[in-house]
């Protein structure tokens, strides 16, 4: 019963935050949208029982990543966003087809209602020594793969710069 | 009828905890001015109250009814937004602290921590990921002072808050390597659990025994610059930024910013406590010392009260590092954190895992 209501409360507060980030003008409120976003898909994570999940959500990508988003929004002193030509033609196509891909999301679920069934929300636990025994023996290879691609990716960071003009 | 009173004690337990930080809060501040005065041979507060006691009260009026100010050309939203935020997150992490085992009052056993629930077989389960949760918190905490200063559309604020997201962003990599050390000796993230595996005399602390000290000193080093205390308080050095991120805030919205700075100097306080001196646990517990012969009700406020303790002694370690030492320049901040701290958190890590990895072999 708990567990529906701050389901509800939280996927609603998701879709509003997700549909905020696109409606308002100002990076800054964009970003802090995402922010909210974010912060409540951690709580459907911890809904679920994936507390480590929820926290790593939490600490890497509202902590993290989008700290660094506003960072550099408020470096730059970034403006507000103006309508061109090309965000009209969004409005013109991109609705229609965000209506077509719900639709079709709505369709498939309302048919396929036997395959979630068997999910209910706070029964059971992903605790951290579960993603750790996925993590490190039966997907270590592909996680010290992107562990690499990673570090690669920071390299190309100090590549550039460093670049010498 | 059970559930309605269990969530009556769990509403008053939250609003006894808050109120008791908040108080703690007013008497730091009084308690600062105190010591920071006697170290430069100064009385500091003297004139209201008893020793000044009564200084945080008049502090508090002053700050409800002086005027509450809107510059013009702030964002308004952000601008309000941002000290709610800096407060409401500085008193959350709270809600995941433990700073007790149990107590019984009224026949009704309470575990000493608001996140904390009593199982039908007496053991106290709090979040298996409460320390990471902790974490979070104080990496969303940044917000707060990031927002206020671009929303107070003025030069110093702005760089008052630059400043604070990088040194934020900085030295939370160091804090959150350090306590990977504890993490692997204790092997795992519920703050009670870790408490617990340090039980016994001072020297089963993760200090000690756990050899966790180099882990400690980065942890001390990385929350004083996380809560922005001298000597890492660039992001309101007075003598270049006038206040910093939090200039053109004035009356009680400028009061919930330093409640948040305080409070989240308890938050790092009691994560010291808790990790590395054994939270509640006396430090002469199993050498056989018999106890006093206190009453069963005060008795079992002695963890508390040893938790308090240790507490008090990182707080008065704050203002005395005030006292004494200068403010670091941004490059020295910036080099210290990611050159020194950082690798020096690395190699702990190894050196502990690798001693953990040799003691399940032998």
């Amino acid at each position: 019963m708990v567990h529906h209501l701050l389901f509800f409360v939280f996927a609603a507060l998701a879709v509003g935050g997700a549909l905020n980030l696109l409606v308002q003008k100002h990076p800054i409120s964009s970003a802090l949208s995402l922010i909210l976003v974010m912060g409540s898909l951690a709580l459907l994570y911890l809904l679920l029982g994936a507390e480590f999940v929820a926290a790593i959500q939490i600490i890497v990508y509202a902590g993290a990543i989008m700290v660094l988003f506003v960072f550099v929004i408020m470096l730059l002193n970034a403006g507000e966003e103006e309508h061109t030509k090309g965000s009209r033609f969004v409005m013109v196509f991109g609705i229609p087809a965000v209506a077509v891909l719900v639709g079709m999301i709505v369709y498939v679920l309302a048919n396929r209602s036997q395959m979630n069934t068997g999910i209910e929300l706070g029964a059971f636990v992903g605790s951290t020594s579960g993603v750790a025994n996925l993590l490190f023996k039966e997907f270590l290879l592909p996680f010290e793969v992107t562990s690499v691609l990673i570090l690669i990716a920071i390299m190309g960071a100090v590549v550039l710069a460093r670049r010498e003009p | 009828m059970d559930s309605l009173i269990n969530l009556a004690f769990f509403l008053l337990k939250i609003l006894i905890i808050t109120h008791v930080l908040l108080g703690a809060v007013a008497y730091t501040v009084w308690l600062e001015r105190k010591v920071i005065g006697h170290m430069q041979n100064r009385w500091g507060p003297t004139r209201v109250g008893w020793f000044g006691l009564l200084q945080p009260i008049a502090d508090g009026i002053k700050f409800i009814l002086k005027e509450d100010l809107l510059p013009p050309g702030v964002n308004k939203f952000f601008f309000l937004l941002a000290p709610l935020l800096a407060v409401a997150l500085g008193l959350t992490s709270l809600a995941l602290i433990p700073f007790g085992e149990t107590v019984t009052i009224f026949g009704r056993v309470i575990p000493m921590q608001i996140s904390g629930i009593l199982a039908s077989n007496g053991t106290v389960y709090d979040p298996g990921v409460g320390l990471l949760i902790i974490l979070g918190i104080t990496s969303i905490g940044v917000y707060g002072i990031a927002l206020s200063g671009w929303s107070s559309n003025s030069k110093y604020s702005l760089l008052g808050s630059l400043r604070a997201t990088a040194q934020m962003i900085s030295y939370e990599l160091a804090l959150g390597l350090s306590l990977v050390g504890v993490i692997i000796m204790s092997g795992t993230l519920s703050l009670r659990e870790i408490v617990n595996s340090q039980a016994g005399p001072f020297w089963h602390w993760n200090f000690f025994l756990g050899g966790q000290f180099v882990a400690f000193f980065i942890y001390l080093t990385s929350a004083f610059a996380e809560t922005n205390r001298i000597p890492f308080d660039l992001p309101e050095a007075e003598t270049e930024l006038v206040a910093g991120y939090h200039t053109e805030y004035s009356a009680m919205k400028f009061a919930m910013f330093f409640m948040a700075e305080y409070a989240n100097m308890f938050t790092a306080a009691s994560v010291a406590t808790l990790l590395f001196l054994g939270g509640w646990h006396s430090p002469f517990e199993g050498l056989g010392i018999p106890a006093l012969p206190l009453p069963a009700i005060v008795a079992s406020f002695v963890p508390v009260f040893w938790f308090a303790f240790k507490l008090f002694l990182f707080i008065f370690l704050y203002i005395w590092i005030r006292g004494t030492l200068p403010r670091f320049r941004y490059d020295q901040l910036m080099a210290f954190g990611w050159k020194f701290l950082l690798p020096l958190a690395i190699a702990n890590i190894v050196v502990t895992s690798a001693i953990v990895a040799l003691r399940a072999h032998s």
